[in-house]
């Protein structure tokens, strides 16, 4: 095809680009190596215990709370039923905040999405502010709130309805930029206003999408509201922590709390995943 | 070199290649006609090893594919490179580091993911891309090609993998009838110069006749027919195709001759 010269010329400028891609990618590796020695190295000086001191009590703890729970088995089922209570209450708070949260998620995704937003000058405005929601941990609003309110699972809903707003805008509003625009464009037509078009022209379209990313919120919203019990949210948590920091004695309480959260985050996954597998199925019919 | 015996598929209780049985004792340009769902794709990617075949063995020079199982597959695999419809190519890659997918077989993981390809596989490559008239692309990510263009990137890594064969699934299905027959004819010419056996399924009967040694028609699963083009008469095509008496070649064409003015057409029927 071409001369000898012409594909001499095709080659070297091709493998010149080679070695520079080769050379970003040994430089990032690098890079990535030294971050990771560092930053461990840095996070284990500063660590009270280190983390090598730490590591084999890690399996002794581990150990005491089998063999506590093992000999006390009898007691389990009791103490399951016990915290059974408490359980319902997390699930309570993980499930009322999801609904808050996906409400203002929905309200700032469609707000933040380039060609469906109300006002499309203030996109910059609704984005960062669900960045802000997102980034604030669900542990520092609750704490925050625990301050000003007292405890009480009423803090442990908002702070946990702020964040899952932040995170499901996000979210939703990657969603909503791949919608079709023509039957939004068609119901404007119409004469419609921007909340008809967006609840009949855009909702149609993302919701299977919208409820599978809401059901994934409620399970990582499950945990998070048991994490919340442990600075006085009340629910599971709250009954964790004492169990844990009570130490021997009430290892049994803590194995059987362990058994509650692990079975009901397993149900919930379980019945979430069947859930969005019936909306994609159902989707083509 | 290639002897297929007996081969069959089922999906479910539908039966998509129906005890097929082919001999090939030297290499040769093989065309496979039939309308779509007659088991052409399902044949090809049998033979590739892409799909598993339900009964029936396929012997390539005394070895039987259809056995092998995990790396020997792989191997096999890298010998009897694919062409697909949709060119099948990684879109946000580069045209040659798509050609140099064809040596994977020989590279561990770890050296590919670091794109760490020796310089005589990557001077190769570009001269195969040269040899298919497309050296210039060599850079470009491969989403920003042609159809035509990118087939050719497909094409060119099916040689970088030195095969001994080469399947085409429908290799211009996609591509206009000028791509299309810059395609073909280098298929052609890779099955002249390089003495490979190349197995091509076309749905046009035109482009069998044109390109092919010896043409192979399927119809629901089954050969209908197995010859040189010659024999291939107006009525079998019909039976190949199922058709009614006001079936013409011409109206599968996707040649720019038989499109352009009736005199390929009565060449062909002359032939018929």
């Amino acid at each position: 095809m071409h001369a000898h010269g012409e594909i001499g010329r095709i080659q070297a400028s091709y493998m010149a680009e080679v070695r520079r891609k080769r050379l970003y990618g040994g430089l990032t590796l690098l890079l990535f190596t030294v971050l990771m020695v560092a930053g461990f190295v840095i996070v284990d000086e500063r660590s009270a215990g280190g983390f090598w001191d730490g590591l084999h009590r890690l399996d002794d703890y581990m150990s005491e709370v089998v063999a506590e729970a093992w000999q006390r088995r009898a007691e389990l089922p009791g103490l399951i039923a016990k915290y059974f209570p408490a359980l319902v209450e997390t699930v309570n708070i993980a499930a009322v905040s999801t609904l808050l949260g996906v409400l203002g998620g929905l309200v700032l995704s469609l707000l933040s999405t380039r060609r469906l937003a109300r006002w499309p000058r203030l996109i910059p405005l609704f984005r960062r502010l669900s960045d802000i929601m997102r980034a604030l941990p669900e542990i520092v609003i609750a704490l925050m709130l625990i301050f000003v309110m007292g405890g009480g699972p009423v803090p442990a809903v908002i702070a946990i309805a702020i964040h899952t707003a932040g995170a499901l805008g996000k979210l939703f509003s990657e969603v909503a930029e791949n919608a079709d625009l023509k039957p939004v464009e068609g119901l404007a037509s119409t004469g419609a206003n921007w909340s008809q078009q967006m609840i009949l022209g855009v909702l149609s379209q993302v919701a299977p999408n919208y409820i599978s990313y809401g059901l994934l919120r409620f399970e990582i919203n499950v945990r998070a509201s048991a994490i919340l019990g442990f600075v006085g949210a009340g629910g599971i948590g709250y009954e964790l922590r004492n169990a844990m920091s009570w130490g021997p004695g009430r290892f049994a309480e803590a194995a059987a709390i362990f058994v509650l959260l692990f079975g009901t985050i397993v149900f919930f996954d379980q019945l979430s995943s069947r859930m969005r597998n019936r909306l994609t199925e159902g989707e083509g019919q | 070199m290639l002897k297929i015996d007996g081969l069959s598929k089922r999906f479910g209780d539908k039966i998509a290649v129906d005890r097929v049985t082919v001999a090939v004792d030297k290499p040769a340009m093989i065309g496979i006609i039939g309308r779509s769902g007659a088991g052409k794709s399902t044949l090809l990617r049998m033979i590739n090893r892409l799909t598993d075949a339900t009964e029936g063995a396929i012997i390539f020079e005394g070895e039987d594919i259809t056995a092998l199982r995990g790396a020997a597959r792989r191997a096999w695999q890298s010998r009897c490179a694919m062409i697909f419809q949709q060119f099948n190519l990684v879109p946000r890659m580069d045209v040659v580091s798509n050609v140099l997918h064809g040596t994977l077989n020989r590279r561990s993981t770890l050296a590919t993911m670091f794109n760490l390809y020796p310089q005589e596989d990557i001077h190769r490559a570009i001269e195969i891309l040269d040899r298919l008239g497309i050296a210039e692309q060599a850079a470009k990510r491969t989403e920003a090609l042609s159809g035509g263009q990118q087939q050719r990137v497909a094409i060119a890594r099916a040689l970088m993998q030195n095969p001994r064969l080469i399947l085409a699934d429908e290799p211009i299905a996609s591509l206009d009838p000028m791509n299309a027959q810059i395609v073909m004819d280098s298929l052609r010419r890779i099955h002249e110069e390089d003495g490979l056996l190349v197995i091509c399924n076309l749905h046009t009967l035109d482009t069998a006749r044109r390109y092919c040694d010896r043409v192979i028609g399927m119809r629901d699963g089954r050969v209908v027919f197995d010859g040189a083009p010659e024999m291939l008469t107006t009525a079998t095509a019909r039976e190949i195709y199922g058709a009614g008496e006001d079936f013409s070649e011409a109206a599968t064409s996707t040649e720019i001759e038989t499109l352009d003015g009736a005199e390929e057409i009565r060449l062909a029927e002359a032939c018929v």
